[in-house]
């Protein structure tokens, strides 16, 4: 064998046997819905985790100023509060199904990294979302 | 797939799996642009046009290259470890493309450019297990021996594809379901969407079988310069 690959060989192993089992193993279950996590709340204590759910209507507060985006995440279940710091990523709306990173603290749950989830079914919109349309909204953005 | 007759040029089949392919990009190119833009996610929903060709590729590349490495095992006739390697080859480029697109994808829509989820991280290994190939390949210096465990890995690397395919189904993902569902044949996407995203499909199969003859056509010819 030619050494330079077999360097490369045992690197992708390395890789692979990294995803399996760091990657893979960990993210089998990739979120905690919030009654999976409230029946086990000892266990994820102080700990990082992903929790998964809808966005509950009526709950989004967003505080411009200080960049702090507050909503009850919920399963129709079990509902969690959570607190992120930073903006709603662009598709985060009432409703929406989303993935929260972060740990608890002090009944809160604090997002580091917040993920949106879409749904499978594209649609054509009834109305609007024509290039005029949208250089407008990009102008009111500005 | 196999180039015999005239190995000193590719044949008139090549050409025209190229020729269709690369005729048929502006069409598909037009029906992409042309294609309305989704209620939720405006324009951005036109990568798919390109994620999608480029993962139906990959798995489909990936396919070929487990029934040419099956084929060189049973008949031990190396022009079936070309054809293996060849689309094994492709597929790498192709499920590249659905990698790099997907990720630009998913940076505006769920807000990251990579998680740990179940399909992103299952592609992700499919993805190293052929760059793997390519590495056992480049290793070992018999070609019997390198055509065999080429074969090997082809064969049990393939495993990966369904698991990858059904990740999404099998365990909660942030990635969604299929939209042209396979498995029950349900189909969730407006008709001019689902007309571009077919005829994109189609185009970029037509270059795939164009490329995949035009590299055995290339590895046939490496072939012979090696041995004379």
């Amino acid at each position: 064998m030619k050494p330079k690959y077999l360097l490369g060989l045992l690197v992708i192993l390395g890789a692979l046997g990294y995803m399996v089992f760091g990657g893979l193993g960990r993210n089998l279950v990739y979120f905690l819905t919030p009654s999976e996590y409230l029946q086990d709340q000892a266990r994820y204590q102080n700990r990082p985790v992903r929790l998964g759910g809808l966005v509950k209507p009526g709950t989004v507060q967003y505080d411009k100023d200080r960049l702090e985006l507050r909503f009850v995440l919920t399963d129709g279940v079990a509902e969690v509060p959570i607190l992120h710091k930073g903006t709603p990523p662009g598709m985060f709306k009432e409703g929406q199904g989303v993935v929260v990173e972060g740990r608890f603290q002090g009944g809160v749950f604090q997002g580091t990294n917040l993920l949106v989830k879409h749904s499978e079914t594209y649609q054509a919109p009834k109305a609007g979302w024509t290039p005029e349309e949208v250089r407008k909204l990009i102008e009111e953005a500005k | 797939m196999l180039n015999a007759a005239h190995p000193e040029r590719p044949d008139a089949l090549t050409w025209v799996f190229l020729g269709l392919g690369l005729l048929l990009l502006p069409l598909g190119l037009y029906l992409a642009l042309a294609a309305p833009p989704d209620v939720n996610q405006g324009y951005l929903a036109r990568i798919m046009y390109l994620h999608v060709p480029g993962a139906w590729l990959g798995y489909l590349a990936f396919a070929v290259t487990f029934v040419y490495s099956l084929l060189y095992l049973f008949r031990q006739d190396p022009r079936y470890d070309r054809v293996a390697s060849a689309s094994a080859e492709i597929g790498l480029v192709f499920m590249g493309l659905a990698l790099v697109t997907g990720m630009l994808w998913a940076r505006p829509t769920w807000g990251v450019y990579w998680t740990w989820e179940p399909r992103l991280t299952t592609t992700a290994i499919l993805f190293a297990v052929y760059v793997g190939y390519f590495l056992l390949r480049g290793a070992i210096e018999d070609p019997e021996l390198r055509r065999k465990a080429a074969a090997a890995v082809g064969i049990l690397g393939f495993l990966n594809v369904p698991i990858s395919y059904m990740s999404v189904k099998w365990w909660r993902s942030l990635h969604q379901t299929q939209s042209i569902d396979l498995t029950t044949g349900k189909i969730h996407m407006d008709p001019a969407m689902l007309q571009a995203l077919l005829l994109n499909l189609v185009v970029f199969t037509f270059l795939y079988l164009g490329f995949v003859r035009f590299r055995g056509f290339l590895a046939a010819l490496e072939e012979r310069k090696e041995e004379a």
